[in-house]
């Protein structure tokens, strides 16, 4: 078939230019014209790609909005304020503030031994970044977003945790955006939990500011044999003329183990997706998540988890609660490739509305070419069960309080894994807030 | 006194109950008895305020007063506590979290004061004790993976919590084993008080050795055919539905 | 356990993994040229006898397809198809009208009865034969050679018959519902055959009528180097019920042939359409060499409030099946229904499943799916429930499960919910699994063999679909299922 023919769209044409005006003369620079060759032949997603289908950047990214500079002694300021009325108990603190990794803003006393946290930047400049994990952009198919952010790439942190180092303390990785001035970041921050070894990271995401922002952020985690990695992660507070792109690459080696909690509280637009893949044998991946939708704002959850390897178990749990005019999507695809028996895989996503206007979209995808496996998917749309409403206002319980109860437990069962108290109690506490806010 | 008059009820356009009449009084345990289909487990729904059920005629009064308009919260804080036949499970809310939210839902309603936390836990645990109810169940999510017996103690005990005027128990013997049969029995017995009465929905006889009831009903087709003391449930054992059947349709 | 023991019986009854219906019919054939222009569209319609407006559709049909590409977005692969190298009208010689049967050609009749097909009404009506009254429409190849019960069902005001005879019968219902649920520019497949479609059956229930027989049609191909374009329009008027049921089969030729048919529904106010399918296309071999490309268009609209239209699929055969029977609930308190039964061995890939469509006020929609993977086939569900924003209170239960045998198969599932108002209740569910070991083994301890075994299991599997079909249909789908899995027990 002969390539479909693409008009260059407005936002496409700006981004050349941009990415002309970026481009540093370092070492570095091959591999960012690589990646910008590879975005510029695929162009923006749009709906006529499958996976984007509900995610139509080319029809909502209408101008490409200049990359951040440096954020200047005032940004840092305002950050250094914001950050300080918030932290997680006994955690180590690496800042990202408009795509850049700034040590200043960062806390590292609490590192547990054996681990270290380095820019990534100096990573790349110097060629030491781990070749494997440089590569986890071959995906099968080109992922225009990826490549758009290593053309771009300002900056991230390399976290590595040593073999057989059990780090005691979660590494919260705060991404900020400043929201002066409407602007894009290009952030990519790499985890290698080492074998045996075990890492908690807390990643946050916020803006001091509403201007227009895009942020394209990738986390790529390489997860050793025997260790186990816990992302907990938190997209709050963006502005309704937010486009967050996050992208996580993870690749679990054998008896490894995963456990991923998102929580999407956000206007503006969002797409948060996940590629894992099981290479060694097994090894467990949990992936929950909890989207708090209204307005008009519209969040994707795509997940794409790939049993490479045989005797893995994955397991997805998604929950949404959608109010207004809001619209929420879950993609997920579990693929068994051939060889891959005994592979267990479920996925299960489910939609409360709130409000009138609001749109859920479910693609619970499996693709399976091994006999011997267990896999299976469900997805729900709706209102609350009205056996468990009835039971409980049979026991004297208030139909809004009822409600309230049930909303709550329907989004806590997505959040009872994480395993930090302290941010268990913020998720749990932002959904109590969430739903007085609109009436529940 | 719980009392149903004349109440005729319909499902999706057809008609379960055809005129039922029932009396419970204080201090008194009245068992309904009769085959499957009757219409018992619809009488409790309807008396607890379960949607779906359309009451086409009658009335049901609490103390002379029609209940039939009032949410289901309203009647449970009113004092009708309903045992469910298959209680359900509710995923992410613990149980513990439940009890509290229940008990003080109900005392917020009748205008007393929200209970402690330490007098709520001790109320609870001395109540689990009694009906033998692992303090770890009270931990898990309301009946999520509860086996049919613990299903039916939790359901006593929120019963013992709640302290209801009328409890209403719709077959709480089925599923349950000898042993389990007896400690929640022995549960209903310790809540038999003056001023308290109960409506035990029953198909089989065999609960009501363990608790005596002093009336017993039979229901069949909508109505109630044919009332007695305990001795009638021991004879309806004896010569099954059929004759008391035949003898209302005659 | 009887039903145990019939399976068993049916099981044991089968010939070996053969295709029985591969035979070729030796019948001289009156063709159109190879390859497609408008002058081939122009013959075909003009050897119907077609009006001016009929082929001016079709024109335009034609010259909107040579703008569109094949599309590429399912899961089935094949080699690029030469439209050129096709006869698009091929008819056994002296058929081309309609006939009463003591004029049809003994040979072709000889060829249903082989098929199993009964023809012969006085033989029926007789009981000389032991099945249960059923009209038929035979179509062969680019025709239909006979139609039974037409007079009987004329006297209940039901019209059966060729669509190439409504045409000229009942000019006023074919142009108003002709191209109304799956409109000319639909998709490349459904485009195409409105511009050669050949014959099909047309079928039309008058008001407050329920239809006194099940009415079916049986497809053919018998010529080499022939596609299939049928074209089949059903319209139930207000109040009316029909059951209908479509089977199909093909000779063995080491050629890929072409079937691409539309089917339209049309259920007007308080109607039911009961629309079963049993595909037994020819497969091809066991390298994948030659079988049907089945390419079809089927669409149901539940046009008016309280129309019902049921889909029930019995897919065994093709080698590439496409095919999505789809129902538009238009009408408010419509419902769609679609039970569906995939099976894949060799080298078939199947990518099938439905849509349903929720426009209307409380509209419900049922979907259940059973995919089973054998061999080195590839067996995708595809589906779409959505539900617009007019759609109060739309409901959708969904169930899909996909079984593997053998580890070189492939079982994929892609559904699309979408809810686009906050009233709707939608609940999908799906599981994916290989025949438990423990059911295998306990079989085998009672005394079954592995792909007796294997047989019953599957039929169970299966047995929610199955229930939906017409009780002969179901008889006969049961022995197709064993034969389609033969060979796939190690």
């Amino acid at each position: 078939m002969p390539p479909m023919i693409r008009r260059e769209h407005d936002a496409e044409r700006m981004l050349g230019e941009q990415f002309r005006a970026f481009r540093p003369a370092d070492a570095s620079a091959g591999r960012r014209d690589e990646a910008f060759t590879l975005f510029s032949e695929a162009g923006l997603p749009s709906r006529r790609i499958e996976s984007w289908h509900y995610t139509d950047l080319r029809g909502l990214v209408r101008e490409a909005l200049p990359p951040a500079p440096e954020p200047d002694a005032a940004t840092i300021e305002a950050a250094r304020e914001r950050l300080a009325a918030h932290a997680v108990p006994g955690a180590a603190r690496v800042v990202v503030l408009d795509g850049t990794y700034r040590p200043e803003l960062s806390d590292l006393s609490a590192l547990s031994a054996g681990v270290t946290v380095t820019s990534v930047l100096d990573a790349l400049s110097t060629g030491d970044l781990d070749a494997g994990l440089a590569a986890a952009q071959k995906l099968g198919q080109v992922e225009s977003m990826l490549a758009l952010n290593a053309a771009f790439l300002q900056g991230g942190a390399m976290i590595v945790v040593a073999p057989d180092t059990q780090a005691a303390a979660p590494i919260e990785l705060v991404m900020l955006l400043s929201g002066r001035a409407p602007a894009a970041t290009y952030d990519r921050s790499y985890v290698k939990v080492g074998d045996r070894a075990s890492l908690t990271l807390v990643e946050r995401h916020a803006s001091l500011g509403d201007a227009k922002s895009l942020a394209a952020t990738v986390l790529v985690a390489a997860v050793g044999d025997g260790a186990s990695f816990e992302h907990l992660a938190r997209i709050d507070g963006l502005g309704p003329q937010a486009l967050h792109l996050g992208t996580t690459l993870i690749r679990l080696g054998a008896d490894a183990k995963f456990e991923a909690t998102t929580l999407v509280a956000t206007g503006g637009v969002t797409r948060r997706q996940a590629y894992l893949e099981f290479v060694g044998e097994n090894a467990t991946a949990h992936l929950y998540g909890v989207s708090l939708l209204d307005g008009k704002s519209h969040a994707d959850t795509t997940l794409i988890v790939t049993h490479t390897a045989a005797h893995c178990e994955s397991r997805e749990l998604f929950k949404h609660i959608l109010d207004g005019e809001a619209t929420g999507i879950y993609q997920g695809r579990v693929v068994v490739a051939p060889g891959a028996q005994k592979t267990d895989g479920k996925m299960l996503s489910k939609c409360v509305f709130l409000g009138d206007g609001a749109n859920m979209y479910n693609k619970p995808e499996l693709e399976i070419f091994a006999d011997d496996v267990v896999c299976g998917h469900g997805a729900t749309v709706g209102a609350l069960d009205d056996d468990q409403l009835f039971y409980l206002r049979a026991r004297g319980i208030p139909l809004r309080e009822a409600q309230a109860l049930l909303l709550e437990a329907f989004a806590s069962e997505a959040i009872e894994t994480v395993s930090v108290a302290s941010v268990k109690d913020e998720m749990n506490d932002r959904v109590g807030e969430w739903l007085r806010q609109h009436g529940r | 006194m719980l009392e149903v008059r004349n109440l005729h009820v319909e499902v999706e356009g057809q008609k379960i109950l055809r005129g039922l009449d029932l009396k419970v009084h204080p201090g008194e345990v009245a068992a309904i008895m009769g085959p499957n289909g009757s219409g018992k487990s619809t009488l409790s729904y309807v008396i607890a305020g379960r949607e779906d059920y359309e009451v086409t005629d009658g009335e049901v009064l609490l103390d002379g007063e029609n209940v039939l308009e009032m949410d289901p919260e309203e009647r449970a804080a009113k004092g009708l506590f309903l045992a469910f036949q298959y209680p359900v499970e509710i995923p992410g809310v613990a149980t513990m979290t439940f009890l509290k939210a229940s008990v003080n839902a109900q005392r917020k309603s009748r205008g007393e004061p929200e209970l402690s936390t330490p007098d709520f836990m001790r109320h609870v645990k001395q109540g689990a004790e009694r009906l033998e109810v692992n303090p770890d169940m009270l931990k898990r999510p309301l009946n999520v993976g509860f086996s049919g017996g613990e299903k039916k103690r939790m359901e006593i005990l929120q019963m013992a919590l709640l302290e209801p005027r009328y409890g209403l128990l719709d077959e709480t013997d089925s599923g349950l084993d000898i042993d389990a049969l007896r400690i929640v029995s022995n549960g209903v017995n310790a809540l038999r008080a003056a001023n308290r009465g109960f409506l035990v929905i029953t198909h089989y006889q065999r609960l009501l050795d363990y608790i005596k009831p002093d009336v017993v009903h039979i229901m069949s087709k909508g109505r109630i055919i044919k009332s007695g003391d305990a001795a009638l449930a021991l004879e309806l054992e004896k010569n099954g539905y059929r004759d008391y059947v035949a003898d209302a349709a005659a | 356990m009887p039903a145990v023991q019939d399976t068993v019986d049916q099981v044991k009854a089968i010939d070996v993994s053969e295709y029985k219906y591969g035979f070729v019919t030796e019948i001289e054939a009156e063709r159109a040229p190879k390859g497609l222009s408008e002058d081939i569209v122009r013959f075909i319609s003009s050897k119907k006898e077609e009006p001016a407006w009929l082929t001016e559709w079709r024109l335009e049909a034609y010259r909107r397809w040579i703008t569109m590409e094949s599309p590429d977005w399912s899961r089935v692969k094949h080699p690029p198809i030469d439209y050129q190298d096709l006869h698009y009208f091929s008819a056994p010689k002296g058929t081309a009208g309609p006939k009463s049967l003591d004029e049809v050609d003994p040979e072709l009749l000889r060829t249903y009865e082989k098929l199993g097909i009964p023809l012969r009404e006085q033989e029926i009506l007789a009981g000389v034969e032991p099945t249960n009254r059923v009209a038929v429409d035979a179509v062969f190849d680019s025709v239909s050679v006979a139609t039974t019960f037409k007079a009987e069902l004329a006297k209940s005001g039901v019209v059966f018959c060729p669509i190439s005879e409504a045409v000229h019968t009942h000019p006023e219902l074919v142009k108003k519902y002709l191209g109304s649920v799956v409109p000319v520019t639909d998709n490349y497949f459904a485009t195409l055959n409105s511009a050669v479609f050949s014959d099909g059956s047309f079928v039309y229930i008058p008001p407050g009528v329920r239809c006194p027989m099940e009415l079916s049609t049986y497809f053919r191909i018998n010529d080499t180097k022939t596609g299939q374009f049928e074209r089949t329009l059903i319209i139930a008027d207000k109040g009316s019920y029909v059951s209908y049921l479509e089977g199909c089969t093909a000779p063995m030729r080491d050629e890929n042939q072409l079937h691409a048919a539309v089917v339209e529904l049309v259920a007007l106010e308080d109607a039911e359409i009961k629309y079963s399918t049993v595909q037994n296309w020819y497969p091809g071999d066991a390298e994948g060499k030659g079988g049907i490309y089945n390419f079809v268009t089927k669409r149901g609209d539940c046009r008016e409030a309280r129309a019902k239209i049921s889909w029930t699929q019995v897919e065994t055969g093709s080698a590439i099946t496409w095919k999505y029977p789809s129902c538009i609930l238009r009408g408010d308190d419509s419902r769609g229904e679609f039970y569906s039964i995939a099976i894949s061995n060799g080298m078939q890939q199947v990518d099938s499943g439905t849509k349903m469509v929720h426009l209307g006020k409380n509209t419900t929609s049922r979907i259940i799916s059973k995919g089973i993977a054998a061999g080195k086939s590839d067996n995708t569900y595809r589906g779409l429930v959505s539900a617009h924003r007019k759609a109060t209170n739309a409901r959708n239960f969904t169930n899909c499960d996909s079984l593997l045998i053998g580890e070189h198969c492939g079982a994929h599932t892609v559904p699309y919910i979408e809810a686009k108002t906050s009233t709707a209740v939608f609940e999908h569910e799906a599981t994916t699994s290989k025949i438990s070991e423990d059911q295998l083994f306990y079989c085998r301890q009672r005394g079954l063999s592995g792909e007796e075994a294997t047989a019953l299991i599957v039929n169970g599997f299966v047995r929610d679909v199955l229930q939906q079909l017409p009780m002969e249909f179901a008889v006969e789908a049961q022995k197709l299922i064993a034969i389609s899995l033969e060979g796939s027990v190690g």
